[in-house]
């Protein structure tokens, strides 16, 4: 009996075009067999195990949690780990690039530094002011903020929000959806004490100011997260609380 | 350097802030706009017609007053962050802006006080 994987290895053969090299680099074209639920990391794996070992890219957890297997497929950011070949194939042809808005390291790997520089500049980590002797800080679970923050928590830092956007490709300051998402998420934190400096770091063009609103982040964010809101969320507190202040002070 | 960069950056944030303010003025306005255009030329659009109904009509002159006003805080803006994102030119980024605003008020008003208390 022919099993379902073997049907499908002899079915067809997938064009699959992969970038090389660094920014002046150019496409290579390698042959893939297909494979039932196969994904497009799978089909790098096999590129980078039976035909090319020299191909570099990256890949951690292959289920869709640490956000390392992010690449431009068929032009448009993907987590490739959890994106089937057979839902995004263009008839029998593959093109698969590292991510954009970042310097090409080699072939797929990109470097992130700048993305995960920016979560810190935007001020996107938490800070408390109470101790291990304190009591626990209780945030009710169904709070108009414990709801916002809710929202844009499943943040991976995949970078694909980061790879589409627009103003990221034109300004280089700019902090980009996933930094403004996390600066969102902790300015809805009741237990941070840093508010009114995150406030300052994401203000005007290098911040929340000059998001265009296409919303291609929301689109592509493949934890179906909107930054876009999230950015209107900050523009509007921002603005607030440089004209009339906040309940942390004034700008 | 961090403060000169801060500043700027909340400048913006308030400017944002103002253009958000006008823009709500400025929907409200085009839609009254819009029915009093309506009204205006059921009757013929002669300059003598019009203007038979608007000269002495401080309701009418306030609330273009306020339209101009709304479009005085609005555009510059609007174009100053466009600019911004097209052209590396610290003057005409200022200077631009500054002119739309001080064309916008000056000839709007001049608008305003022309149909209220011209002469046909």
């Amino acid at each position: 009996m022919v099993s379902p994987y073997n049907y499908y290895m002899n079915q067809s053969i997938l064009n699959v075009k992969v970038w090389r090299g660094t920014q002046d680099g150019g496409f290579v074209e390698y042959k893939v067999p297909r494979a039932a639920n196969q994904t497009v990391l799978d089909v790098v794996t096999y590129i980078q195990r039976k035909l090319d070992p020299t191909l570099s890219y990256r890949f951690a957890c292959r289920v869709g949690m640490c956000g390392s297997c992010a690449m431009t497929v068929n032009g448009k950011a993907r987590w490739t780990c959890r994106t089937h070949v057979a839902k995004i194939a263009d008839s029998d042809t593959l093109e698969i690039a590292p991510l954009d808005n970042l310097p090409i390291i080699k072939d797929l790997a990109t470097d992130m530094t700048e993305f995960f520089d920016k979560m810190s500049k935007a001020v996107g980590y938490f800070k408390g002011e109470q101790t291990r002797h304190d009591d626990f800080a209780m945030v009710k679970p169904d709070s108009e903020e414990r709801q916002l923050a809710n929202a844009g928590i499943e943040c991976i830092g995949c970078g694909v929000c980061y790879a589409s956007c627009e103003v990221v490709s034109a300004r280089e300051s700019y902090l980009g959806p996933a930094a403004l998402n996390r600066a969102w998420t902790l300015v809805n934190d009741e237990r941070d004490s840093q508010q009114l400096d995150r406030l300052r770091a994401v203000a005007g063009d290098a911040g929340c100011h000059s998001c265009h609103t296409q919303g291609t982040c929301s689109e592509r964010c493949p934890k179906q997260i909107e930054p876009t809101a999230g950015i209107a969320g900050l523009k509007k507190i921002v603005g607030r609380a440089a004209v009339m202040g906040s309940k942390w002070g004034k700008l | 350097m961090g403060q000169a960069v801060s500043n700027a950056a909340i400048l913006q944030a308030k400017l944002w802030y103002y253009q958000r303010i006008s823009a709500m003025v400025l929907a409200l306005c085009v839609s009254v706009h819009l029915i009093i255009i309506y009204i205006a030329v059921q009757d013929g659009l002669t300059a003598n017609e019009i203007l038979g109904r608007t000269r002495g009509n401080w309701a009418f002159a306030l609330f273009y007053e306020i339209f101009v006003l709304a479009c005085f805080v609005h555009a510059p803006i609007g174009l100053a962050n466009i600019l911004r994102e097209n052209i590396q030119n610290a003057f005409l980024n200022r200077a631009l802006p500054l002119l739309l605003a001080a064309l916008i008020l000056l000839l709007g008003t001049m608008a305003v006080v022309g149909v209220v208390w011209g002469q046909p």
